[in-house]
């Protein structure tokens, strides 16, 4: 590292040389555009930054970035990300991977990535489908869906990846989705600047293999209606005139409700620093699925000691507590004895 | 054995050169403790010493059954041993089923101390025993003596004011100082020992040093036993020694070979008998700078080394073969990426969950060939337990100087099995460079037509070792992208050309088989001179201590063997073959059915012959002599009865 300051970069800086490979029209290319666009923004620098990616299309994601990356092996991302964040604090490292890498064959290492609060952004492309392999369901696939593997309808519950963040403690869980730049480039940003794990869920359209998955919340015309901002601070509400809005029941229902008929002030007013990730959690079941108003934004924020910096403290203490190592000490602390000749 | 007697007190002290004592009892007796703080006794003693605990895999198994029998068995010497003991000649039993499950392995005329206590009719049922071993003749062959080992303990528990069940636990440390009295043991090391073992509990430190001290006066003071022993101190190398298992040493490698290379040691690991000892060790070793994570499974722990090696840190994993099957495809990955990094494998037996707390040599084919594709991967494997403190540096050696994934084979029988270790002088222990690439290498002359000339090349080996230059992210113009799909060669980009993964195929063989430069050549112990005699045994791994005590049988028979044990199994060292091809009967002993043999036989067409044992226990020096007279056309039959010892000195 040094300390010069950091050099002014443009979106062509980020670009590696290698050809873009998704199919044509695929949402990858427009998350790809808004990480692209937004890191020169960001203040860092393209040799600190690294994208460690698992198996899928969006794994192929850190060789179009001109960053130091790793394709790494199905699932297992989150795993060598947290080895090489603990190790290497000074770095950004950036998880890139799907529903299927992230919570069907990675599910063990998201979950326990976000449980240690390792110091990692983890980018979660969600389009409900497996691309790379030509179109069989996923974890997040609706029930009944119909594709090649399920000829007879999807029998599966599907994972809703953010109540499933929640549940695994994750302190920055939020959504975003690939129609919306300024709002993703948002999103990220505030992920990347947390400290310690967060999780980013992308609603991401496979235009091959499961097209307009989302449309009927994320097209243009629909989102004011299907789309609930979820703002800090700020009463939960949404609709093209503010018309719609989200309560609290008695009885801690949370639901969407008429702003005309409850009144503004019953409006439940957003706070991702809870500490109870309960209400959270009950934001992120307002929605059974993409296909009736669903909030986006952060739903959670908190500050938890991260898990390297809090590795590295140990190590610091040891080392003022019992001096730097000493190999020689080291091999005599067992206990010796001296043979003399 | 040689015997003089000394001062006629009221006992005799008979010197003994060597004695094998096993301590057997319920797994919840506390034997494993016995034991190890018996050895540490003799090796301060000065003795040479060398142990083989054996547990069940159960933490507590049902009390007083068979398959809850733990035992610990240590040979001391007053000269240099290679093995733990074919068999001992004092069995101590806590129980009828201690007896029981170990009595079979002690020699004939042997002395047993039973805990007579232990012999009431619901044990003797528990154990199998129709009637009391100790009353109805069975034990004719033997000398045996009874001792109220609880109800003693219980009177000095009684003492110290500790409740019955509690004072009960004390009884192994009367076991303990009872055979410290019998072999002339100092009392002050295990009194030492206990005082900081105990500090924080008062009460149980008064029990077991009551329980510990009544033991030794009962056999002073009991008119039980005719006489005590003495085993003089060995004429061992002068230096500083320290009794080692092989976890322990293997983990302090590590920390020895990361300190040489001047890398972060990152440890992640999934908790897994016989290998967890690794990790609970460099967990402690914080103020060396070792970051170690208890991953969530083995997966995670090989990805999170990986990706700390791709940040410039000594990547290493620890498991045994469970999770070496777990791990194969990171692996895979590794050997793709190649990066530097250390993947330990403490075998145990298989398949399957097997034998978690037993030893076995059975994961070599799998080291060498498991994963899909051609996937070359360098192994060393460790062949004593202060060994494994060189093997692991070795491993890291070969890791970081030519960027590759390396297997450490280690096992069950030297993971907790320990010897007295004469400390290696720090300042010989040589550096590692890791050489980290520094600066974007331009692309040579003739790249002319490459479009990533002036760019870095992630991929352009280095002409001697074919390794690729270890890039850290934080270098500026170095940023390059890796991952598992097959690469292009020197660019490093993805490449799905048939000429080029070929290609890459020969590159990667290539370099791991040009590691074969960097060993040295396998050393032949043969008195008549390399390819002198008749028959040569070659191993690897943990029968070094069997076969080299083999070996010194049959020369004291006044007959001929050679022994060369190799501690690289891939690439094997230059000179392998022309050694194998110069002996007339190459005899290969280890604890699986035949997988160095096979690979031998496959890499030089010599007709190496196998020796198998897979019963979860190491060879015993007699079952290898015995294999080497039958090739030498020598009754074994009639050569084992004219056996004088088990392990004789050089
Ligand atoms: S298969 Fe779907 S997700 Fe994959 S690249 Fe094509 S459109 Fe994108």
């Amino acid at each position: 590292m040094t300390d010069t300051a950091v050099p002014v970069t443009t979106r062509k800086d980020w670009t590696s040389d290698q050809e873009v490979r998704w199919c044509p029209g695929c949402g990858d290319y427009s998350i790809l555009a808004a990480v692209q666009m937004l890191l020169p923004d960001l203040g860092v620098r393209r040799e600190n930054t690294v994208f460690v990616s698992g198996i899928g299309c969006a794994a192929r994601f850190p060789y179009y970035m001109s960053t130091y990356g790793m394709h790494s092996i199905h699932g297992r991302a989150p795993a060598v990300a947290t080895g090489l964040a603990v190790t290497r604090p000074d770095l950004d490292v950036w998880v890139v991977t799907g529903d299927g890498d992230a919570l069907s064959i990675g599910g063990n290492h998201l979950i326990h990535a976000l449980r240690r609060n390792v110091n990692i952004t983890i980018l979660l492309f969600n389009n409900q489908i497996y691309g790379l392999t030509k179109g069989q369901y996923s974890p997040t696939s609706e029930q009944g869906k119909v594709t090649k593997s399920t000829p007879f309808g999807s029998l599966e519950t599907p994972f809703n990846p953010i109540s499933l963040a929640l549940g695994a403690e994750a302190t920055f869980v939020a959504r975003t989705h690939d129609m919306d730049r300024k709002h993703m480039q948002e999103t990220f940003r505030r992920a990347h600047d947390h400290r310690g794990a967060a999780f980013v869920e992308i609603y991401q359209n496979c235009n091959v293999f499961n097209d307009g998955a989302f449309e009927r919340i994320t097209g243009r015309d629909v989102r004011a209606e299907e789309l609930i901002p979820l703002v800090h601070g700020e009463p939960i509400r949404f609709g093209t005139e503010g018309q719609h809005g989200v309560v609290v029941d008695p009885d801690g229902r949370v639901r969407v409700a008429e702003v005309a008929q409850v009144g503004e002030q019953a409006l439940l007013v957003h706070d991702e620093q809870r500490e109870d990730p309960g209400l959270a959690f009950q934001l992120s079941r307002l929605a059974r699925g993409p296909y009736e108003p669903t909030p986006i934004g952060v739903f959670r924020a908190v500050q938890r000691p991260e898990y390297g910096d809090a590795m590295s403290r140990q190590l610091l203490d040891a080392a003022e507590k019992r001096g730097p190592g000493d190999l020689e000490a080291l091999l005599h602390s067992g206990g010796t004895w001296t043979v003399e000749s | 054995m040689s015997s003089t007697a000394t001062e006629p007190q009221r006992h005799q002290t008979v010197e003994l050169d060597r004695v094998v004592i096993r301590f057997a009892g319920d797994s919840g007796d506390g034997m494993q403790l016995t034991g190890t703080q018996f050895t540490a006794t003799s090796s301060l003693f000065g003795n040479d010493t060398a142990t083989l605990p054996d547990f069940p895999a159960e933490i507590r198994a049902p009390a007083g059954t068979l398959a809850g029998v733990s035992a610990f068995q240590v040979h001391i010497s007053d000269h240099d041993i290679l093995t733990p003991g074919d068999a001992p000649s004092v069995l101590v039993a806590m129980n009828p089923a201690a007896l029981k499950a170990n009595l079979g392995a002690v020699s004939s005329g042997g002395t047993l101390i039973v805990n007579a206590d232990g012999f009431d009719e619901r044990a003797l049922e528990k154990a199998g025993y129709p009637s009391n071993p100790l009353t109805d003749g069975s034990l004719a062959g033997y000398r045996v003596y009874e001792v109220p080992m609880t109800s003693l303990t219980l009177e000095v528990g009684k003492e110290a004011g500790v409740k019955p069940r509690d004072a009960e636990r004390s009884k192994n440390f009367f076991a303990l100082g009872l055979v410290c009295w019998l072999y002339s043991r100092p009392t002050e090391p295990t009194l030492t020992w206990m005082s900081e073992r105990f500090a924080s509990s008062p009460l149980v430190l008064d029990a077991n040093t009551r329980a510990f001290k009544a033991g030794y006066h009962f056999g002073e003071t009991a008119e039980l036993f005719e006489a005590n022993y003495q085993v003089r101190p060995a004429r061992l190398e002068p230096g500083v020694y320290t009794n080692i298992t092989g976890n322990n040493a293997l983990a302090w490698g590590l920390i020895a070979a990361a300190h040489q290379a001047g890398l972060p040691l990152f440890l992640g690991s999934y908790p897994i008998t016989p290998a967890s000892d690794i990790l609970h060790e460099l967990s402690k070793q914080k103020h060396f700078g070792v970051r170690t994570l208890q991953a969530e499974d083995e997966i995670a722990g090989i990805g999170a080394a990986i990706g700390a090696a791709f940040g410039g840190a000594l990547g290493v994993t620890t498991t045994s073969g469970p999770g070496i099957d777990l791990k194969s495809e990171s692996i895979g990955l590794a050997v793709s990426l190649e990066l530097p990094l250390v993947v330990i494998d403490i075998q145990r037996g298989g398949p399957s969950t097997g034998l978690p707390t037993k030893t076995e040599q059975s994961d070599l084919l799998h080291a060498m060939y498991g994963r899909h594709g051609e996937s070359p991967v360098p192994i060393v494997a460790a062949r004593t337990p202060s060994h494994c403190f060189e093997a692991a540096i070795e491993a890291v050696r070969i890791a970081v100087t030519y960027r590759t994934p390396v297997f450490l084979l280690s096992d069950g029988y030297l993971a907790n099995g320990s010897e007295p270790w004469r400390l290696p002088d720090v300042a010989s222990i040589p550096d590692i460079d890791p050489g980290f690439a520094t600066a974007p290498e331009v692309g040579a002359a003739d790249d002319g037509e490459n479009r990533h000339s002036g760019d870095f090349q992630p991929y352009r080996r280095d002409e001697v070792t074919l390794a690729r230059p270890w890039a850290l992210p934080g270098t500026p113009g170095l940023e390059h992208r890796i991952g598992g799909l097959e690469k292009e060669d020197v660019t490093g980009d993805v490449s799905y050309d048939p000429v080029n993964h070929e290609r890459m195929v020969h590159l990667r063989a290539a370099k791991v088989a040009g590691i074969a430069s960097s060993v040295p050549p396998v050393e032949v112990d043969d008195a008549l001179g390399p390819g002198g005699s008749p028959v040569l045994l070659l191993g690897w791994g943990s029968t070094y201590g069997a076969i080299g005590a083999a070996v010194r049988r049959v020369r004291a028979r006044g007959l001929d063997v050679a022994h060369a044990h190799l501690m690289h199994l891939n690439p094997f060292p230059p000179n392998l073959g022309e050694v194998l091809r110069s002996y007339m009967d190459v005899l290969v002993p280890e604890c699986n059915l035949g997988q160095l043999s096979k690979l031998v036989r496959a890499e030089y067409l010599v007709d190496a012959r196998s020796m198998t044992k897979v019963q979860g226990q190491p060879f015993r020096a007699a079952e290898i002599e015995k294999a080497v007279l039958a090739l030498l056309g020598i009754d074994p039959e009639a050569a084992t009865s004219s056996s004088p010892q088990e392990d004789v000195a050089s």
